[in-house]
C-alpha cells in the first residue's frame, strides 16, 4: 500500500516558540488516521503545518509533492482540505455561498452541482438554511457546513480539527457517523485531530498520541485502545 | 420652489460622483481596513490619461473605457509593486505609503501635463432628448453612468465566481486561503476596481470642476464625508451617502451658509459622523472582546 502522506523530521513555531519537535508519522491512501494528545500537545499545530499557514521545517511527501515551503493556497490546490478550528465559516455569506467557496478552484461546473446537490442530500438541514447567513447557523450545523465546504473541493486527503468541539453529544455521533460513511463511500482519507481520545479511536484505523511537540506512541487504534498509559491517562478507564 | 428643486437635482448629480469615490474608497477598506488617501490623485492622474487620448483623437467613449481598463491595469500594479510589501505592516505604514502616493501622483500629474486649469469635454449633449429642466445633459448623465457602475459591480460581486472569492478573501482571509483562493490576487483586483471606479468619478467631475493636477482634493473629502456617512464598511450605504452629502452640500450652499464655505460641510459631516455614530447610518458595530 502506497503512503498517501509521509512527515519527517517536521518541526514548526509561531514566532521564537517552537510547539513540534521532530514529528514523524504517515497516513495510509484510504484510511482515517487520528491524532490524539493533551491540550498544548500540538495536534492543531500539525496540521497547521500541513497546509503551509506556520513556518515548518522538515519534509512532508504528499503523493510525491514536497508541501514544505509550498503557499497555503497551493497546498489546497493538490487536494488538501482543511476544517480547522473554529470551523472557518464566511459567517456573512450564505451557506450555498460557503459551498461554492469551497468548489472555487474547481472547473467542472456540473460536477460542482452535482455535489453540492449531494451535501444537501447528506445534511438535508443545510438545505433547508441554503440562503441563510452562515454566521445564523447553530455550532453543529456551521460542523456540517465545514466539512461540507470541504468537501466541496474534492479532496484527496481531509483534515479536521476538533470535529466534536463544542457540540452536544447527540450531534457529534451524527456527524462522526457522516464522517465514516464519508470515508467509505467517497474514499476520502482522513487525519482527525480529537481531544476525545475514546471517540476518536472508535473512528480511526491508526492513531498517533503527541506529548509537548513529539510523538509519543502511535499503532493502530485497537492497540492504542488497549495500552496501559493511554487508558489511564486519556481514556480514564 | 423651482430653484429648490433644481438644487436638490443637482446635488444627486454631483452626489453621484461623490458615491462612486466613496464606493471606491470602501472597497479597498473592506479588503485591507485602509483608508485610501490616495484615491482621489489617482483618479485624477487617470482622468489625465482620458485627456491624453482625447488629445490624440481618439473618440470619447473609446477613451473613457481604455481610461478604464488603463486605471485598472495601474491600480492592480500599484498593489502589486508598491503595497504588497506591507501587507503585513503597521496601519501607520500603509498611511504613510497612501500620502506618498498621492504627492507622487499630484506631483507626477503637473510634470507630465502641467498645472494649468484644462476643459474637459462631457459626452452628454446639452440638447440631448433626456435634458429637462431641472437636470442638465451631463448632470443626468453622469448620475447614469454612477448607476450602471453600480449595476456592473452588484453583478460582479454577486453572480460570478471571482466576486465571490473577493467577498470571501476580504471577509476571512486565513478561511479563504484553505479553499484555495490567492487572497494576495484579489486584493490587487480590488485596488484594480477601485483604481477603476475613481476613474469614472474623475471622468465624470472633471466637466464640471475642470482638469487640473488638484482637482480631486475637495471632492475626496466629500468621497471621505459619503462613505463615513453611510458607513465605511457597507457599499449600499456608501452610495447612499454621496448622494446625500452631494443634495446636503447643494442646499446649504444655497441656502444657509454659501458656497464659499462648502466643503466645510463635508467635514463637519466626518466630524459629526465620526464623533456621534462612528459606525455610520448603515455600518456594522463592531464590538471586541478584549
Amino acid at each position: 500500500m502506497p503512503k498517501l502522506l509521509e512527515v519527517g523530521k517536521l518541526c514548526a513555531s509561531y514566532g521564537a516558540t517552537q510547539v513540534l519537535y521532530d514529528v514523524d508519522f504517515s497516513l495510509e491512501a484510504g484510511h482515517i488516521t487520528a491524532i490524539l494528545g493533551a491540550n498544548g500537545a500540538g495536534k492543531t499545530t500539525t496540521l497547521r503545518a500541513l497546509c503551509q499557514t506556520v513556518r515548518t521545517s522538515g519534509s512532508i511527501q504528499f503523493e510525491g509533492q514536497q508541501l514544505v515551503g509550498k503557499a497555503t493556497e497551493s497546498v489546497v490546490r493538490l487536494g488538501v482540505a482543511h476544517v480547522p478550528d473554529g470551523r472557518g465559516t464566511f459567517t456573512a455569506l450564505s451557506v450555498e455561498e460557503n459551498l461554492r467557496l469551497g468548489a472555487y478552484t474547481r472547473k467542472d461546473k456540473a460536477g460542482v452541482a452535482a455535489d453540492l446537490d449531494k451535501m444537501y442530500q447528506r445534511f438535508p438541514r443545510l438545505k433547508e438554511r441554503r440562503h441563510q447567513q452562515a454566521g445564523t447557523l447553530s455550532g453543529g450545523e456551521q460542523q456540517m457546513l465545514a466539512i461540507s465546504r470541504a468537501l466541496m473541493l474534492r479532496p484527496r486527503l481531509l483534515l479536521l480539527d476538533e470535529p466534536s468541539f463544542g457540540l452536544a453529544p447527540l450531534i457529534v455521533n451524527e456527524i462522526f457517523g457522516i464522517m465514516r460513511q464519508i470515508n467509505s463511500e467517497d474514499r476520502v482519507s482522513m487525519l482527525v485531530v480529537e481531544q476525545n481520545a475514546s471517540l476518536a479511536l472508535d473512528l480511526a484505523d491508526h492513531a498517533y498520541l503527541l506529548e509537548t511537540g513529539r510523538v509519543a506512541i502511535s499503532g493502530p487504534s485497537e492497540t492504542i485502545k488497549n495500552d496501559e498509559t493511554v487508558r489511564r491517562v486519556y481514556l480514564g478507564i | 420652489m423651482e430653484g429648490f428643486l433644481h438644487q436638490v437635482f443637482s446635488g444627486l448629480a454631483t452626489g453621484g460622483i461623490y458615491a462612486s469615490v466613496a464606493l471606491a474608497l470602501v472597497m479597498i477598506y473592506q479588503a485591507t481596513h485602509h483608508l485610501n488617501f490616495a484615491q482621489g490623485e489617482l483618479a485624477m492622474f487617470c482622468t489625465f490619461i482620458a485627456w491624453a487620448l482625447l488629445q490624440a483623437g481618439w473618440p470619447y467613449w473609446a477613451a473613457f473605457f481604455a481610461t478604464i481598463c488603463a486605471s485598472f491595469i495601474l491600480g492592480l500594479l500599484i498593489q502589486r509593486i508598491l503595497l504588497r510589501p506591507f501587507e503585513k505592516a503597521p496601519v501607520l505604514t500603509n498611511v504613510i505609503v497612501f500620502i506618498g502616493l498621492l504627492v507622487i501622483f499630484n506631483s507626477l500629474a503637473g510634470w507630465i501635463f502641467d498645472y494649468t486649469i484644462k476643459p474637459f469635454p462631457s459626452p452628454f449633449p446639452k440638447d440631448a432628448w433626456y435634458v429637462t429642466e431641472y437636470f442638465s445633459g451631463h448632470e443626468i448623465g453622469s448620475v447614469g453612468v454612477t448607476l450602471c457602475v453600480l449595476l456592473v459591480l452588484y453583478a460582479f460581486f454577486r453572480f460570478t465566481p471571482m466576486g465571490l472569492a473577493m467577498r470571501g478573501a476580504a471577509q476571512n482571509p486565513d478561511s479563504a486561503r484553505l479553499v484555495g483562493i490567492r487572497v494576495s490576487w484579489m486584493l490587487a483586483v480590488g485596488w484594480g476596481l477601485a483604481a477603476a471606479i475613481g476613474s469614472v468619478a474623475g471622468m465624470m467631475v472633471a466637466p464640471i470642476v475642470f482638469l487640473d493636477p488638484n482637482m480631486m482634493s475637495g471632492i475626496l473629502l466629500y468621497g471621505f464625508a459619503a462613505a463615513l456617512l453611510g458607513g465605511i464598511d457597507n457599499p449600499w450605504g456608501a452610495v447612499l451617502g454621496g448622494f446625500i452629502v452631494g443634495v446636503l452640500e447643494n442646499l446649504l450652499g444655497a441656502y444657509v451658509i454659501g458656497t464659499e464655505l462648502k466643503l466645510t460641510v463635508a467635514l463637519v459631516l466626518i466630524v459629526g459622523v465620526l464623533t456621534l455614530k462612528p459606525s455610520g447610518l448603515f455600518g456594522k458595530v463592531v464590538v471586541t472582546r478584549v
